[in-house]
């Protein structure tokens, strides 16, 4: 009787739960992705039918778009090596740093490093365009010239040459999110024992402990950290217009992928163009997360 | 049970218990570091109690000096172009940011429990879409999404502040790796009392992820609080758009500059505050929960 029961429930089919989650994953991941992938060999100006135009999209998108190759493309290689990768090895060195102090401390500057993740992109663009103001009433502006550093204000968020360190520096600042959690998080439950092994083994300074020790015993969460972190680069690549508030930013100094899309998207409505900037948007992650899995996925 | 099972995943191995000259080191960097970082936040705070002189003071003052609430008063005794009282936005992000919260711990978990407990054919692989799904950039899709909202019939409707946010392969991610914590033999001996799924999740899984659970409710509350895709793209009509829209137009809506700083520092201040009170409450249950958060 008993085992009877149990056979059954435990055979309850998991459909019903998978369910409502399976139906919004398939309505607002898959099927724009696909669609995205559909439009791309488009023309689409939303309102005519979009008309099938095989690679053109492509082919002009690498060979004819200035803006593209100009201004968007360097900069967002250097947006995702400054955000991306500098920002991943910035989130470990603080995780580590923090593990080293005692519980009480390192809470309140956990609470301080994770803040800033949580303004979104409205308050990110509220906060620092005060303090990036392009006139001498900023307060960098105003710092800098009292200082003697500069004597004419600067144009931060209206200038080619100050709008994308500008964005690298709020994107850091910001980037410190869950990704860094979950590193901190492993560090600090790494088992004590194996330090006290390694140091038997011969690992002398705190250096080799990491390369050896710490990380090792953190792959997971560093391959967590390493997938949110280039997540959290190309979701936040808006900063750009949210600072400058304006798209196209100026000169396009801050315009990256993502503010492309937009751009041709929502702006100059050619959506199949639009779509095709998206799908190599994706195929950049798929391929930066392809390399963050080849360096920290644990080898069965 | 519950009592061992607790302690099996909050137990710790490094991080020094006392205080030692060692961390000298380490504070003489973190400290600054520190207040960098928490400059800009002390800045909302300080900003919106500013009275309009010390906004614009020139030479400008970080510290307020005379601390009014004036521009609260202003900012709740506003109203938009379209007429709509400012407390209506307020009220439009509290809903939405409430119900996709309970949402997307009710589907993940569902679907969590079901991808960790459940044996069927498909589960690795769905597993697996869903990990790769983590990668998702909603912005890189924004504009099939769009379609895709006017194509279900959501555009223009209450739900479109709510439903597309519930696609949170992140949140199903995170309760799936602790659930596979929970030993199968309290679930069995669940089943063996004749408890049903509902009853299972109810009793057993929901009491037991409360760490993860926190995780989740901070991801989508931040996500949901600061969300203005929906307000932007997919909705017209002035009366069902959020808080954040709201703060993001003012700055450019009243025309006067000066008025509208104050408003807008305070309205700031109340965009933020939530997001932080809510992470200061629940950050001890973070940790525990991340501990389990790696890719295997």
């Amino acid at each position: 009787m008993r085992k009877n029961n149990k056979i059954r429930k435990i055979k309850q089919p998991p459909w019903l739960l998978l369910t409502p989650y399976a139906v919004i994953f398939i309505i607002f991941i898959i099927i724009p992705v696909s669609a995205a992938i559909l439009l791309s060999f488009t023309y689409f100006n939303t309102i005519e039918p979009p008309s099938f135009v095989g690679l053109r999209n492509y082919i002009d998108l690498f060979t004819s778009d200035t803006t593209f190759l100009q201004y968007v493309l360097p900069n967002t290689i250097a947006y995702a090596c400054f955000v991306g990768a500098g920002g991943y090895i910035l989130s470990f060195f603080l995780a580590w740093s923090l593990s080293q102090l005692t519980h009480r401390v390192r809470t309140v500057m956990t609470i301080i490093i994770y803040s800033p993740s949580m303004t979104g992109g409205i308050l990110i663009s509220k906060i620092w365009t005060v303090v990036f103001d392009g006139s001498e009433t900023g307060y960098l502006n105003y710092l800098l010239m009292d200082w003697g550093i500069i004597s004419e204000p600067i144009k931060w968020l209206q200038s080619s040459e100050w709008l994308l360190p500008v964005m690298i520096i709020v994107a850091l600042w910001s980037s410190m999110g869950v990704g860094f959690l979950s590193i901190f998080s492993g560090i600090t439950n790494v088992n004590k024992e194996l330090y006290e092994a390694a140091r038997v083994d011969g690992v002398k300074n705190r250096w080799q402990e990491i390369i050896y020790v710490t990380i090792p015993s953190i792959m997971p969460q560093m391959l967590f950290g390493a997938v949110m972190t280039i997540v959290n680069t190309f979701q936040t690549s808006g900063v750009g217009v949210a600072l400058s508030g304006s798209n196209p930013t100026p000169n396009y100094a801050g315009q990256l992928i993502g503010t492309h899309i937009e751009d041709y998207g929502f702006i100059r409505y050619e959506m199949g163009y639009a779509a095709a900037v998206s799908v190599v948007l994706l195929i950049f992650i798929k391929f930066m997360s392809a390399g963050a899995n080849k360096l920290f996925a644990e080898k069965d | 049970m519950k009592r061992i099972f607790k302690n099996r995943i909050t137990e710790n191995g490094l991080n020094p218990t006392h205080f030692h000259t060692g961390q000298l080191k380490i504070l003489a960097y973190m400290v600054p570091i520190c207040v960098v970082m928490a400059l800009p936040i002390v800045f909302i705070i300080m900003n919106a109690f500013k009275p309009i002189d010390e906004l614009f003071a020139y030479p400008p003052r970080f510290y307020v000096k005379n601390p009014t609430l004036q521009n609260f008063s202003d900012l709740f005794s506003l109203t938009s172009q379209t007429n709509i009282p400012m407390s209506r936005y307020l009220i439009n992000s509290i809903v939405s940011t409430f119900l996709t919260v309970f949402l997307t711990i009710v589907f993940s978990a569902s679907a969590g429990f079901a991808l960790s407990k459940k044996r069927f054919k498909l589960r690795s692989t769905l597993f697996k879409i869903n990990q790769t799904a983590l990668m998702f950039v909603p912005v890189a899709v924004q504009i099939p999404r769009y379609f895709v909202i006017v194509y279900t019939g959501l555009s223009d409707s209450f739900w479109s502040n709510i439903i597309p946010l519930l696609a949170a392969p992140t949140c199903v991610f995170l309760l799936k790796q602790f659930i596979d914590q929970i030993p199968d033999a309290l679930i069995e001996a669940a089943v063996i009392d004749g408890a049903g799924d509902f009853t299972i999740m109810r009793r057993i899984i929901f009491p037991l992820i409360r760490s993860p659970l926190s995780t989740v409710a901070i991801i989508t509350f931040q996500t949901a609080w600061n969300s203005v895709e929906a307000s932007t793209f997919y909705i017209n009509d002035d009366s069902i758009k959020n808080f954040a829209f709201y703060v993001s137009t003012l700055s450019n809506q009243s025309g006067n500059v000066v008025a509208g700083a104050g408003v807008s520092a305070a309205a700031t201040l109340i965009m933020f505050l939530p997001n932080l009170l809510l992470f200061i409450f629940l950050q001890s249950r973070v940790m525990n929960s991340m501990v389990h958060s790696g890719i295997k």
